[in-house]
């Protein structure tokens, strides 16, 4: 047992830290909830140039050879400086689904072009009912000739405005299996995109499609095999949401404790009043909680072992806890934490524990159920 | 990082489990709540020590094995698991075997170390007074050096167990012209020394959970003061680091949710098990979720352990946050079992023996041992996050 990150990894964070630190400042945050693509390019390129997009993928397609683990503790840097970058949805929602159950071209065809900088990706997996069931799924694919026509919506498909290829997830049989990951060039004649307004002002997208032909080239992996796919997809989203969240909840736990010791009342700092201090230590404790359970359930999926129980613990937790520890923030903060002058907004909109949850967590819920023997 | 454990530990892991299986399967104990602390049984705590699980830690030259803090951590968490009466020794292997290691001389670590290992030497706790709880440097016991001695005077109290402990750990003043902090010492003495008696102390749950010692011009050679005269309280400001940071903390009640998992998965009401009401079920998942991070706090502390620090704040989180999950849990089980929760030990329609009634209750008590609550948040605010005190 060993909880410590690697030199290479302590290494690659402080690298990230660095770099985010001198080009994503709140300012640029800020910038970009007003941008209409809602990132830099520029700052998207460097990012490849740094070798970030690829840092996951095996070398001989372009990437850098590190793991799932060494990419959480990117992602966790990303999750402290609030980066609005398509660099989720690209890497952990489209790149790691073609690693993984891609068919080798597709995996050449795709990966080196992701890594390099030149395509962003994302997910259309879910529908406006948000039911997360496989026989949910209602957006057809209907074959015709050597392709698939696609027509019907998804929904929260993050930066879909700017997306050069979407997975679709699409029914493309009756039978309740009938499952296929469709690779759409996302600019295709008949995909129209709505950017919803969310309380993070980033990109979470609507995305129609009417009639939009497909090659059956394009089907990731297998026909009618898509669903373990989008399932796997969502766990390990799960995790790297999980270890976003815990730069997030890092971040505001030491600008909440640098407050209390800054701010004074009655002539002395807040953080000397113990009901401020116990604050701080409850906040610090479900940190504390998130930090080990996300890292535990990520090694376990770095390690290719099975972490079901172990995501679901993380997923549970963090979900559990992170209102708690904005609640606190924001009351050690007072007023000033709730207005757009402070930096702490960024992060409570950003915190978002209803992401890669399945419907209010019962799926997660009945994960551990089972593990425990519940009947 | 590596969250999995080695080959090695798990081999280790299941020798225990058998061994403590095979233990209840013979009728020699039953699993009970709170048998880290209450189960006396001098019987288990010598064929532990013919296990060689005593000292785990601690240098083979004294008769340990070398052993990490992450083993011995192994150890505790299936001793836990299993119920098992490990009250005589559990204090002397936590904290006093450690705290002797540290700081004691050459010749208390051979008289001592070795008993411990045999699992002859029971050692109970005498720091807090009726006014010296969370203000421990306030105590007022004193012993005052005559000759090659000391004669020490005063009362303590919260003594756990001491009706069968043979020694006690004892902190008193030897110095009341300093600054209170700077005049308190450390000694390990045999409790049979004369003019130390004893009171029993009845917890809510009506065990005699505690002692009152009291100590009447008793004449103690100095070889039992541990470690520099005068440095006592800084030695056990580590001491109860030690004594905050384990297994004990989160699974004192594991009996009892183990037998609340099969009660609720063979219970049935109106025709179906109660393991499928919605809102039981979710209930016993947050129980379960808060159980795992506790797990992952704990093995952290072993870590910091290992790497040779007194994992002062991890310590003081980790007692904080799980000693809310033994409530939590003790009322949890109140709440699924009703008016059954009531009964006692012995009466009729009991469920557990009664378990459920005697963690409710002496759970209560858990936020306040070795440390309150408050004080194990002041710890974490501000050893660990740096607050200011004023």
């Amino acid at each position: 047992m060993n909880l410590a990150l690697s030199e290479e990894q302590e290494i690659l964070k402080k690298a990230a830290r660095d770099f985010l630190e001198e080009k994503c400042n709140k300012s640029f945050v800020k910038q970009m909830e007003q941008d209409e693509k809602g990132y830099s390019p520029e700052l998207w390129e460097e990012m490849a140039n740094l070798g970030w997009i690829g840092l996951a993928f095996p070398e001989k397609y372009g990437g850098s050879g590190m793991t799932f683990l060494d990419l959480c503790v990117l992602l966790e840097e990303m999750g402290r400086a609030c980066l609005p970058a398509p660099f989720f949805s690209t890497v952990v929602l489209g790149a790691l689904p073609i690693l993984n159950a891609g068919r080798e071209e597709q995996r050449k065809q795709y990966l080196p072009m992701i890594a390099s900088g030149k395509a962003i990706f994302s997910l259309a997996w879910m529908e406006p009912e948000l039911e997360y069931e496989r026989k949910a799924i209602t957006v057809e694919a209907t074959p015709d000739g050597d392709a698939y026509i696609i027509t019907g919506s998804k929904l929260f498909v993050p930066y879909a405005n700017v997306a050069d290829y979407l997975l679709c997830a699409a029914r493309t049989s009756k039978r309740e299996k009938g499952i296929t990951i469709l690779i759409v060039a996302a600019k295709s004649p008949g995909v129209k995109y709505t950017v919803l307004k969310t309380m993070a002002h980033d990109k979470l997208c609507e995305a129609l499609f009417d009639h939009v032909p497909v090659a059956k080239e394009n089907i990731l992996g297998q026909l009618n095999q898509g669903w373990n796919e989008v399932q796997k997809t969502v766990e390990r989203a799960g995790v790297a949401k999980c270890c976003e969240l815990v730069g997030n909840f890092q971040w505001v736990l030491e600008d909440t404790i640098a407050y209390a010791k800054e701010r004074k009342q009655f002539d002395r700092p807040i953080g000397s009043f113990q009901v401020i201090q116990h604050y701080c230590a409850d906040m610090a404790t479900y940190v504390e909680g998130a930090r080990l359970s996300a890292y535990q359930a990520a090694w376990m999926l770095s390690e290719g072992l099975p972490g079901t129980k172990e995501i679901a613990v993380a997923k549970s937790w963090i979900n559990e806890v992170s209102p708690l520890i904005f609640n606190l923030a924001h009351q050690i903060h007072g007023a000033m934490g709730v207005t757009i002058e402070h930096d702490l907004h960024f992060y409570t909109t950003r915190a978002r524990p209803v992401e890669f949850s399945y419907s209010g967590d019962n799926y997660y819920r009945e994960v551990i159920a089972k593990e425990m023997g519940l009947a | 990082m590596d969250f999995a454990f080695t080959e090695e530990q798990n081999r280790f892991r299941e020798e225990v489990r058998d061994f403590l299986e095979g233990e209840i399967e013979q009728g020699l104990w039953k699993p009970s709540c709170d048998a880290w602390i209450q189960g006396y049984n001098p019987e288990f705590t010598k064929r532990v020590a013919q296990k060689r699980w005593m000292g785990l830690t601690w240098p083979k030259e004294y008769g340990g094995q070398e052993r990490s803090f992450v083993d011995r951590f192994i150890l505790t968490e299936e001793m836990l698991r299993y119920g098992a009466p490990a009250a005589c020794h559990w204090f002397a292997d936590r904290q006093i075997g450690g705290s002797i290691l540290k700081y004691g001389s050459e010749e208390q670590k051979r008289e001592f170390l070795p008993k411990i290992i045999r699992g002859e030497m029971y050692v109970g706790l005498g720091m807090s007074e009726t006014e010296a709880g969370s203000d421990l440097a306030s105590l007022r016991t004193t012993a005052v050096e005559d000759g090659n001695d000391y004669i020490i005077n005063g009362q303590k109290t919260w003594t756990s167990g001491a009706w069968f402990m043979n020694h006690i750990y004892l902190l008193a003043r030897t110095d009341t012209t300093v600054p209170k902090h700077r005049g308190i010492s450390e000694f390990i003495i045999p409790i049979d020394t004369p003019g130390i008696s004893r009171i029993p102390m009845i917890d809510v749950t009506g065990t005699e959970a505690w002692n009152d010692i009291f100590f009447d011009n008793v004449r103690v050679s100095k070889k039992y003061l541990i470690g520099e005269k005068n440095k006592g309280f800084y030695h056990v400001m580590e001491q109860l680091a030690y004594e905050r940071s384990g297994f004990e903390r989160l699974m004192g009640n594991y009996a009892l949710f183990e037998a609340l998992l099969k009660f609720v998965n063979e219970t049935k009401r109106n025709g179906k098990a109660l393991s499928q009401d919605t809102v039981i079920r979710y209930k016993l998942v947050q129980l379960q979720v808060g159980f795992e991070v506790g797990r992952l706090l704990m093995y952290k502390v072993a870590l910091v352990m290992d790497e040779g620090q007194a994992p002062t704040v991890e310590a003081a989180m980790s007692k904080a946050y799980a000693t809310a999950f033994e409530q939590r849990l003790a009322n949890t089980t109140m709440e699924i079992l009703g008016p059954y929760g009531l009964l006692w030990a012995g009466s009729k329609y009991a469920p557990f023996g009664g378990m459920a009634a005697h963690s409710y209750l002496g759970s209560k008590g858990y936020s306040l041992q070795a440390g309150t609550t408050e004080i194990m948040k002041n710890i974490v605010a501000t050893r660990g996050l740096g607050l200011p005190t004023s």
